[in-house]
């Protein structure tokens, strides 16, 4: 190293300075002892007593609650990660194109979404979701003409408290809808007039060249929003005021977590599961990666 | 689509092709537009019955059907929800030094406040400098350190939570802000370094070649020749922090304890565990709440979609 470099290196490590202190103090280290703790049995008041694997056989033996928690975070997930997908690509291509006060529009689809994770807006939902005066009984009852006492009971309902959970969560599609309009924007008009000259009508062409040039945006949103669902919680606990219920049919992981960890004390089966939650969502992700054939780079081509 | 405009073939279309590739857009647009608006009616929804909610009594909240526009409006439901929690805490506290009596909102929002610009002056503050280093210093291990440095994002905020916690409670932290506001000045996460690098990126190496020539350190380079060019990156992150900071909810329910200390958040749940059924007044403070964040985003809109446009994903 010339003392010209050295001086550049130096001066590197003094600009990633925060980052590494964040990286060892609370990224690394934590990691390393949530593993740790997930072999040990701890109160925080008691020493820490070692316990070899009883946690996880406790978890996968003997617990039906983390087998509901994990249920649970599986059916929100493979429910709501779809349908808000497809629903985001289509309101995304609807505001691709020219019509008047589009601004207007993307507004309003994007303005749930950016409040959207907040406690106000479970509240909302939880009014919403009232059987007997909420909106969406009023207005299901409305349009169907079911009476409103036979309506879904939603969050007070074992059968309906997770769909409820899945139609709030789409109430955030203008999230995803910018996304894939930052997406849609990028893909060469050239393409679409190549089509058009040879002879590609819209569904052809959206077949062809939309979905191709928009799969590696699908392809990160999938990952990003199946992590995110993984790990929902805010509305869960405040719609539930904290049991996951009714018959811990909404007990998620996260909300499992914390109860373990910060009601009951019980640390170290709490870093457990918190592990369980980690290597599930490295499994996630590693299986999309592996089946990735199907997301088209362009840049690919000119290799 | 995008190839919508329409220039005259040079070679002979068949008769009426153009007339009824107009024809066809024009029903295009209008089917468009249909759909447009059923689906922000449908989006819009939830809000006007917030909206609505919050102006009636609590007997009228419960009428099927439901009244719309309730007459009178109660406006009164706003300052009655805003003050309410003082009812149950009369907690002495203060804030920069001037003492103040009960609980309320306005407590809620000051700790809010505090707690949320600091969180993101210190998260575009520290992304940018780490960003600058990735894209624009070389080092030793820089690769592995990038790359370790995005594999962060898959890890779940809830496994080093518990460490984390420990560690902030052994060293005093515990029902304080510092847990809160200190993580964000180290790196801000490893997605906005990410986004913050990016950009960097996308300008030109030459800038900062001028720049050192002129005799600018590296830190002058960052500062005054990169930062102001990243306008519309920082607005994207500092969005976004202070949304997040804004809305977050599971941080302050494990580090505050507190009553005067706790976030609108925090306040809100507390709420609505004690007035469960008061929906008008619920209703008010969530709507309350909400604008703080819905203006930052119509006033920040134009930066940020351009920020992830810009720098995202592709």
């Amino acid at each position: 190293m010339t003392s010209a470099e050295q001086k550049e290196a130096i001066s590197a490590f003094i600009f990633l300075s925060p980052f590494l202190v964040w990286m060892v103090f609370l990224m690394g280290g934590p990691i390393l002892a949530a593993f740790f703790l997930s072999f040990c049995k701890w109160d925080i008041l008691t020493p820490i007593q070692f316990v070899g694997l009883d946690n996880y056989k406790e978890m996968f033996f003997n617990d039906p609650r983390f087998w509901k928690a994990l249920f649970n975070t599986a059916y929100f997930t493979f429910l709501s990660v779809p349908i808000g997908m497809v629903l985001s690509i289509v309101v995304a291509l609807l505001m691709n194109q020219r019509v008047k006060g589009i601004g207007i529009y993307r507004t309003l689809f994007y303005l749930p979404s950016v409040v959207g994770a907040g406690v106000a807006v479970a509240v909302l939902w939880k009014w919403i979701f009232n059987a007997d005066s909420g909106l969406l009984n009023y207005m299901l009852s409305l349009l169907t003409g079911i009476p409103i006492a036979d309506c879904p009971k939603w969050l007070a309902s074992e059968t309906w408290s997770k769909p409820a959970l899945v139609i709030m969560s789409l109430w955030g599609v203008g999230g995803g809808m910018i996304i894939y309009l930052a997406g849609l924007q990028g893909i060469p008009s050239t393409l679409y007039e190549a089509a058009e000259i040879d002879g590609a009508n819209r569904w052809q062409q959206f077949w062809t060249v939309t979905l191709p040039g928009l799969s590696p945006v699908i392809f990160f949103q999938l990952i990003i929003s199946i992590v995110a669902s993984f790990q929902i919680f805010t509305q869960v606990d405040v719609m539930t005021d904290g049991l996951g219920g009714p018959a811990d049919s909404t007990l998620v992981m996260v909300l499992y977590i914390y109860q373990k960890a910060f009601k009951y004390y019980q640390m170290g089966y709490a870093s457990a599961l918190s592990w369980i939650l980690f290597i599930a969502i490295l499994l996630a992700t590693w299986l999309q990666f592996k089946y990735s054939k199907w997301v088209y780079y362009e840049g690919e081509l000119r290799k | 689509m995008s190839g919508s405009t329409t220039i005259p073939s040079p070679t002979a279309a068949p008769a009426g092709f153009w007339a009824s590739k107009r024809r066809n857009e024009k029903i295009t647009r209008i089917v468009v537009t249909a759909l447009l608006i059923v689906g922000s009616a449908i989006m819009m929804l939830p809000i006007a019955w917030m909206l609505s909610t919050s102006f009636k009594t609590r007997t009228d909240v419960f009428a099927m059907p439901p009244v719309w526009i309730p007459s009178p409006l109660h406006w009164e439901n706003y300052p009655t929800a805003w003050n309410v929690s003082g009812m149950y805490s009369t907690e002495d506290w203060s804030f920069l030094g001037i003492p103040f009596h009960g609980v309320t909102f306005t407590t809620y929002t000051l700790n809010t406040l505090t707690i949320a610009v600091l969180s993101c002056l210190g998260t575009t503050l520290s992304s940018s400098v780490v960003a600058f280093a990735f894209a624009r210093l070389r080092f030793p291990l820089r690769g592995p350190l990038f790359i370790l440095c995005l594999a962060t994002m898959m890890v779940p905020p809830q496994v080093t939570m518990i460490p984390t916690f420990i560690l902030f409670k052994s060293i005093g932290w515990y029902d304080t802000f510092y847990p809160l506001i200190v993580p964000a000045f180290l790196g801000g996460g490893a997605y906005n370094i990410f986004l913050m690098r990016q950009f960097f990126m996308s300008i030109p190496y030459e800038m900062d070649e001028a720049a050192k020539i002129d005799g600018c350190s590296n830190f002058g380079v960052y500062w005054r020749i990169l930062l102001p060019l990243c306008k519309p990156a920082l607005a994207t992150v500092a969005v976004f922090s202070f949304v997040y900071n804004w809305n977050d909810y599971l941080n302050p329910l494990i580090y505050l304890d507190t009553n005067s200390k706790k976030t609108l958040a925090l306040g809100l749940k507390n709420f609505v565990s004690l007035y469960g059924q008061d929906y008008h007044l619920l209703m008010a403070a969530s709507l309350l709440i909400s604008i703080p964040i819905a203006v930052i985003f119509l006033v920040g809109q134009r930066y940020f979609i351009q920020g992830i446009a810009t720098t995202g994903l592709k």
